[in-house]
Parts: structure tokens; sequence; C-alpha cells
């Protein structure tokens, strides 16, 4: 059984300037499932990428073995002809092409220059339902859901006669069930002998799937945990991650909780496109002075888009229903009125929506109180370079000066820009969408320890997250959302992730 | 040796802004030298500044707009519009220049907000309006002249376009004196400029440039100042324009650097999204953008009306595409986000200078054209080669980078349930983001 199919010695690759990976070793069994873990950065997606010959053979040191034999790829076709396929963390189907298009984008079922349409269908169909899919393979990918577009990857992936899948981390941008299908998948196809690598950031995940875990930091493989020797745990797996214990995964807090800050009332919002789906059911909901509000649930449910409808009305059409601050209503109707009553919303999706990534730390830090820096008229650089440099400081942003580029950061750090943006316009309530997501142990760590210093500092936080044990962890109170209704209402003392979870799965009474 | 290996290194990784200015500066010199030294008589420098004036003055704006990630295809139609225009206010109408020039600007003004309005309100993309602007534009040029040109100007509007600040010195000097104070003065501002800049940047620990490449760059501007400043004061001294042409220079570079509104500009083109929701109201400031165009665009149709001295139903015909292509060939991104003013004055000049420096040499339009055109593709061509040498994984081949290039991020975008949400979807923006 432990017949190795892939082996990689000595994997050295540098940038100019840094050292990416630095004399890896990596050893998959045939047929197993092999994680992949480490910290942003770590070098995780280097290693797949020198596999994939997304880097090509003469731009890196070692070698690599595939079924015994040593691989030189130019490039991806290479390494896809010999069975190797990688899925990007971020998805590569073209929205506006059907599933069996996207399926065969690159492999077209042709005779003679024509696409066979017969044959791309059924085939598709055939390798759909491998996946586990129903959909028609006619339907464009852009009316398929995010989870459903993954498994149209995989299928994608196995129309290539694939023998080792390699996945970037799959499940980032599903929900749990959908996530829980995928993992599935993984397992099922395993049983087909196909051997997969995983990356993930998710321990839980890499417990229920993982036959192996290679751990990477700064560049260098840590070890490789084997499930038949009873390696694989959390605390391990974090433990080689981080380079040390980490006694607790959430700061402790001492919460003083004071007068009601924001609440909002009867809040409907009607889908942007699609008028007849109401997204946002009459919600109510308000936060206090110096408490950790959590909004639980499944993709779908509404949190994110509660959130913006409420910050200047960015999402949703025929909003309606009433914001209270200090029991005073206010038009929160624009952003910039939004902001002005002190209400901050940092997003869940930080690259397309929260950060200018082609502009340094400072510029970025200041943007949504540009008019607090204003003097006879001018943006005053220095005191912006200032206050710049006292978020770095106290954020512990890693950057070497304010005036880097913020595309250059890890996740973590420009999250921390993202929150230092929105401390800056000095608010009294702070949305947080899915904080942490994308971001390794260590990081996670630091912004829970922001987001409880800002709580002590009497600011009124809601953190919306789709990791349950983390709204645990840090929340003085849990909203559930389902459907777009806010079905529960949980204080921290009597929370647990299954009573969450029958809440967060409740259907509208 | 340490401080030259320091200074070599820092120079690659400002390839492009140092390129450029190398590269305007050969292109002098192989001017200067292919047209036995007429390019840099005092005359034809002098000539240089006025011909090229309202092209700069159109690159100012055109530089803004392509920072916000938006384009202008009606710039040369709205200077011909109003060319005709002030003609008949001025001549037809009789009215005097200092009511006219301000009317011009203020029909610019409606001209850009007409613009705006489609654009930053409707939705419609700027290649578009701006496109249906070049044709409504021409066409009004040619309804209002009834096809037929009008001249002559008085002198006061003329000297918009060839006139000179007057000798203080009463001709009795070699080089004219204002012209001499002016020069020697805003060299010194420079100077005193870029020490302030550099001292408050060690103050504040900020990535600064090596001493020795500061010394050298900052005393080649000067040296360049003294230089023009000796050629223009032996020649007929400052034109007007030029001084028009700097005051703008400055004023919007302080414009886009240190006001909200221009650091909204740059916002807005590097993610329009996030700026949304960091507060910024991207539908005004896209609205003001192409009002300032159309004020600018107002000014360098008198500017080149006066130069002329007659308005002309073909007057401003591709100007557009040379502004387009200063404000590229100085450094602005396509996908917006990234410019400068200054880049865009350094792209016209190599423009202008090629412009020049060929007619001397008594090439034709069909040569010029196609030199020009290949300097556009080369310089653009640098400029994304270099992007991807220094960018996000470097190292890696160009067969490679294409490889990736042509393998978009797609297709999660549009399911996902924010998107869609705020307004003005962008996706090829999204895209870019996520590439950089």
């Amino acid at each position: 059984m432990n017949t190795p199919i892939l082996q990689m010695r000595g994997i050295t690759k540098t940038f100019p300037g840094v050292k990416a990976l630095q004399d890896v070793t990596l050893d998959v069994n045939r047929g197993e499932v092999h994680a992949i873990c480490g910290e942003n950065g770590a070098g995780k997606s280097t290693l797949m990428k020198v596999l994939s010959g997304v880097y090509p053979h003469n731009s890196f040191e070692g070698d690599i073995l595939f079924e015994n034999e040593p691989c030189s790829f130019s490039n991806i076709s290479d390494s896809e002809k010999r069975g190797i396929v990688i899925i990007h963390q971020e998805l590569a189907l073209s929205p506006y092409l059907s599933i069996a298009e996207n399926i065969y984008l690159g492999n077209e079922q042709a005779t003679r220059g024509w696409v066979d349409w017969r044959k791309t269908n059924l085939e598709a169909a055939k390798l759909l339902a491998r996946v586990g899919l129903s959909e028609n393979p006619i339907t464009p990918v852009q009316h398929i859901s995010v989870g459903k577009q993954q498994l149209v990857e995989i299928a994608k992936a196995l129309s290539k006669e694939v023998k080792l899948l390699i996945l970037d981390e799959p499940t980032a941008a599903l929900n749990d069930e959908d996530s829980g299908h995928l993992l599935d998948l993984i397992l099922h196809l395993k049983g087909q002998g196909v051997t997969s690598i995983i990356i993930s950031h998710k321990l839980n995940e890499i417990r229920k799937v993982a036959d192996a875990v290679t751990i990477i930091r700064d560049g260098k493989t840590i070890e490789t945990l084997r499930l038949d020797e009873g390696q694989i745990t959390q605390e391990r797996i974090i433990r080689g991650m981080v380079g040390r214990d980490l006694e607790s995964l959430y700061p402790d807090r001492d919460p003083q909780i004071g007068e009601e800050v924001l609440r909002i009332e009867d809040w409907s919002v009607q889908h942007p496109q699609d008028h007849s789906r109401i997204v946002v059911h009459n919600a109510s909901l308000n936060v206090r002075k110096g408490e950790v509000v959590g909004m639980a649930g499944l993709m779908g449910a509404g949190r994110t888009e509660l959130a913006m409808s409420v910050f200047g009305r960015t999402y949703g059409r025929a909003i309606s229903g009433k914001v209270y601050k200090y029991g005073k209503e206010i038009n929160t109707s624009t952003v910039s009125e939004a902001i002005s009553h002190g209400i901050a919303y940092a997003t869940e999706d930080r690259k397309q929506y929260g950060l200018n990534l082609i502009e340094d730390i400072k510029r970025n830090i200041s943007l949504a109180a540009l008019r607090k820096l204003v003097k006879g008229g001018w943006v005053d650089g220095n005191e912006e370079t200032i206050v710049a440099n006292r978020y770095r400081t106290s954020m512990n942003i890693k950057a070497p000066t304010v005036a880097a580029i913020t595309g250059k950061l890890s996740g973590g750090n420009q999250q921390k820009v993202v929150l230092s943006k929105w401390m800056f316009s000095d608010p009294d309530v702070l949305i947080l969408d899915e904080p942490t997501r994308g971001i390794d142990v260590g990081a996670k760590f630091e912004i829970y320890t922001i987001i409880a210093r800002l709580a002590a500092e009497g600011k009124a936080v809601i953190v919306i997250s789709s990791e349950l044990p983390e709204l645990l962890g840090i929340c003085d109170r849990i909203y559930t959302l389902s459907a777009g209704h806010v079905t529960g209402e949980v204080p921290i003392a009597e929370a647990t992730q299954e009573k969450l979870m029958h809440y967060m799965t409740k259907e509208k009474e | 040796m340490s401080a030259l290996r320091e200074s070599l290194s820092f120079l690659t990784s400002r390839l492009r802004q140092v390129g450029i200015f190398v590269a305007l500066i050969l292109i002098v010199i192989l001017f200067q030298v292919l047209t036995d030294g007429i390019l840099l008589q005092p005359q034809n420098v002098s000539n240089l500044v006025v011909q090229n004036s309202y092209i700069l003055i159109l690159a100012i704006g055109m530089v803004m707009v392509i920072i916000a990630g938006h384009i202008d295809l009606s710039v040369g139609s709205v200077a011909g519009f109003i060319g005709a225009v002030s003609g008949v206010m001025i001549v037809h109408w009789g009215w005097a220049w200092w009511i006219a020039i301000p009317a011009c600007l203020l029909v610019g003004a409606l001209v850009g907000a007409w613009q705006g309005y489609w654009i930053a309100y409707v939705g419609i993309p700027a290649f578009i309006v701006t496109l249906a602007g070049m044709l409504i534009f021409r066409g009004l040029t040619l309804i209002t002249l009834k096809n037929q040109q009008i001249t002559p100007f008085p002198d006061e509007l003329r000297a918009l376009g060839g006139g000179f600040l007057p000798d203080i010195s009463g001709g009795t000097s070699v080089l004219e004196f204002l012209t001499v104070i002016l020069g020697v003065g805003g060299t010194a501002a420079i100077l005193f400029q870029a020490i302030k800049e550099r001292r408050v940047r060690r103050k504040f620990n900020l990535e600064n440039e090596p001493m020795a490449w500061f010394a050298v760059k900052t005393a080649f501007i000067a040296l360049l100042m003294l230089i023009i400043t000796f050629l223009l004061a032996s020649y007929r001294g400052t034109p007007i324009v030029l001084i028009v042409l700097a005051a703008l220079v400055i004023l919007y570079s302080a414009l886009m650097n240190n006001s909200v509104f221009g650091r909204h500009v740059y916002a807005i083109g590097g993610n329009l999204h996030a700026a949304e929701l960091s507060g910024v109201k991207t539908k005004a400031v896209t609205f003001r953008l192409f009002v300032n165009m159309g004020v600018l665009a107002a000014l360098a149709g008198l500017v080149f009306t006066a130069r002329l001295n007659s308005a002309q139903p073909a007057g401003g015909t591709g100007f557009e595409l040379d502004a387009i292509a200063a404000a590229f060939i100085g450094g602005a991104a396509v996908q917006g986000g990234i410019g400068t003013v200054a880049g865009a004055m350094i792209g016209g000049l190599i423009m202008g200078v090629l412009n020049n420096g060929m007619s001397i040499l008594g090439l034709g339009t069909d040569y010029q054209q196609l030199i020009k055109g290949l300097v556009l593709l080369l310089a653009v061509g640098f400029d994304i080669f270099n992007k991807n040498r220094s960018g996000s994984g470097g190292g890696s081949t160009i067969g490679s980078r294409f490889k990736r290039k042509t393998s978009p991020p797609a297709g999660s975008e549009s399911t996902t349930p924010v998107s869609g949400a705020p307004v003005g979807d962008r996706p090829e923006k999204a895209a870019a983001s996520r590439n950089p």
C-alpha cells in the first residue's frame, strides 16, 4: 500500500532577495490524501507551483520523482499530461461558458477542428455524475453556486485522467455543507485510486480527510505526520505551524458591557437583481458598548447582506427598517453618512472590496477618514505618516515602512491595515465581516486580541464569521441567521456549537 | 563603492521612472545630433514649448481621468469646439477677451458636465460616452463654424498662444531678465522642495533614495532647468503659455497628491469597490473629473486657436491621441490607480520632441505617425515587461507569465452573494487587483 507516487527532494526556490523554499522534501504515497499545512507565506503555494510546472524545471533546485520517474515540467500542460492537476484557490472557470465547455476548456472534444457538442455534453454529464452533481452540463457556470463550481473544477480535473489532484484551499469560499460534500468527494476519489494533496488552514477538515500531514514553516519542511501512527492532532499541527504551543487560541477578556449603542429594527432587504427574493427579512438586533456580538449563519443566510445594507445601502434594494444609535434614529443611506454616524464595516473580501492593493499602507489607512488629516484645504502628508506609523506599531503590521504597497503584504497584515483604516475613522460600532478569513493561526490570535482591545476601549463590535469556534471564543452574545431571518439570540454562557447550528439551520417560523 | 551599488539597485527598482526620463534625454540628444544642433537652438526650444503646450494641458486632465480608470476620447473635438465658440464670441460678437476666456472655460465645464453625467450617474463606460462626444462636439464645431474658419483674433488672445512675457530690461541685455529671474527662482524652489521632501522622508524613516542618486538627480534637474532658462532667455523670453502650463502643473500635482479629491481619484482607480466602501463618493468624484477635463480641453482649445490665430473646423483633430499617449508613456496604468501629472508631462515632451525633431528632418506625417506609434507601444511594453519582472512572483520567464495571464481567475465573482452589490461592477478591475 505504501508505495510512493510522488517524491520531491531538496526543493529550493529563490525569488530575488527571498528564499521561498529551502531544501523542502515531500513524500506522497499512492492513494492517500496528503494535507499540507503552514502559515500564510510559509511556501505551500510556491511548492505546489513548483510541482505543477507553473515554475519551470530550471527555475528551482531539487528533484521531483513522479511514479518513480524524474520530472522536468516546463509548464502546466506538461504536468497535466502526467496526470498532475492543480485546482487553484481562485477558481479558473469562465462564468459565461457552460459547465461542459468549462470542463473541456483547452481540451475540446473535437473532430477535425470542429467541436463535437454531443460528445462534450455526454462526457461532461458522466464526469458530473462522478463528482455528485446533477446539473445540466449546458448550464452557464455563473448560474451555479460557488460550492458547485468547485466540484466542476474537480470534474475538469477528472477529465484529464488525474492521478494526483492538488487542491489549494478548496473550501476557503465554501459553507460548511458544501465543504462537507467536497471532503466526502475527495475521500470518494481516494477510493477510486486518485491521490490528493490538499492545502488547508482548517484543521478540522484535515483531521477528517488526511492520511498524512506535511507541515511547512518559513519555506522548510518541519515534519510529516501520519494518521496510522496516530500523529495527527490539532495541537501537534498548530505547534508545527507556529513553532510554539498556543496556550489559548483566544485572548482572555473581561467584558465591561454598557449602554446600547446600535439597534437595527425590522430590517428587510431585497436582492438587487432578483426582486422576488427577500434576502433579509425583518431582522432586529442590537449591540452595546464594550460588547462583541457574533453573527452566525450558513452561506446565504444574509449576514453580509444585512451588514452591507445597513452600511450605506451598499447591498440590495427596497431596504426598509430603522437604525438607532444611542436610541435616536439615524440615516445610514450612504457610506459617508454611515461613517459619520460612527459605523465602520470591514468587508469579508479584503482584496476586492477592502484595500487598494496597488497603493501603500499609509494611504489605505487614511482613506476612510482623509478629512481628519486636512489642514488648510490640503491633506497633511506628515500627519498621515505619523498616524500610519502609530497604527503600524499598535497593530503590529509587519512591513518595512508605511510606504510599502499593501498588495505585497500577507493576508494577516493586510487585514490589520483594513482594521487600522476603520479604527482611524474613530467608529463607535465596528462590523467585522469574516475578519480572519484566509489568515494563518498566529495572525488570527493577533486579530482576536485587537477585537478584544476594541471592546475594552468601549467600542461595540459585531463579528460575522462562518467559524463557530471563533464566535464562541470571542463573542459575548451570538445572533443566528437563517435564510434572512434572525432565528436566535444566544448569550455566550448558553452557546454551544450544536445549539448554534440548530438555530442556523432552522426554517422560518 | 557601496554607495554606488546602493544607487544601482535603487535605479533598477525605479527603472520605470528613471527610464522615461533617460529616454527623453536620449531622444533630445539623438535629434540634436541628427538635426545638426537645430533642435536646441533658442528659437526652436521656444517653439517646442508653445507647440506642445496645448497637448500638455490636455495630458494633465487626461492622466487624471486615466488614473481613475477611465479614458476621454473627446478632448480633441472639445478643444476644436471651444476654439469655434471663442471665434464666435470674440470675432463675431466682439466680446472682450477677459469675458470670452472665462465664458469659454465655462462652456468647457458644461461639456464636461454633460459627459460626466452619462459616465458617473448613468453608468455608461467613458470609452463609449467620449467616443460619442468625439462625434458630437466635432459636429457642433462644424455647425458653429458653418464649415468656415474664423479669423483674425485680437492680439490679447493671440498672446495666449504665441506671446511672451515683457522684456523688463528694455532690450538692452543679451539675456532676457525676467526669464532669468523666473528660471533661477524656479530652480531654487525645486531644489528647496526636493531637500525638504528628503528631510521629511528621513524624519519618518521612510524608504529614501540613496544620497548619491538624490544628488545626481536633483543637480541634473536643476541644470536642465537652467539650460532651458538660458535658451529661452537668449531668444524672446518666457512664453506666456509656459507660465500658464507651469502653474497648472504645480497646481494639479499638488491636487493629485495632497487634496482629498486627488486621493479619492487614486483610490477609485486602484479599487473602486474599496473606495466606495470607504465612503468615497465615487460618482461625484468621477463627475468632477470630467468637468475638470472639459475645462482643460477648453483651455487647450483657446491656446491652440490663439496660436493659429484662427478657429478651424478641423481644429484639435487627433489631440486626444497625443494626450492619451503622453499619459501612458508617462507611466499611467491602463487599469487605473497609477500615474502622475509630472510623468504625463515628460511623456508629452517625448512626443513633442519626436514631432518637432522629425519635422525639422523633413520626415512626412507618414513616418512621423509610424514612429510615434512604435514609441508608444515600446514605452508601455517596457512598462509591462518591467512590472512582470519585478512583480508578484518574479523570477519566472515571460512565457509562464503569459500562461498565468491567460487563465483569469473568473467564475467565483458572479455567484458570491456580495457581487453586483456595490454600485458599478467592474470585473476587469477585480481581476486586475488580484493579479497585481
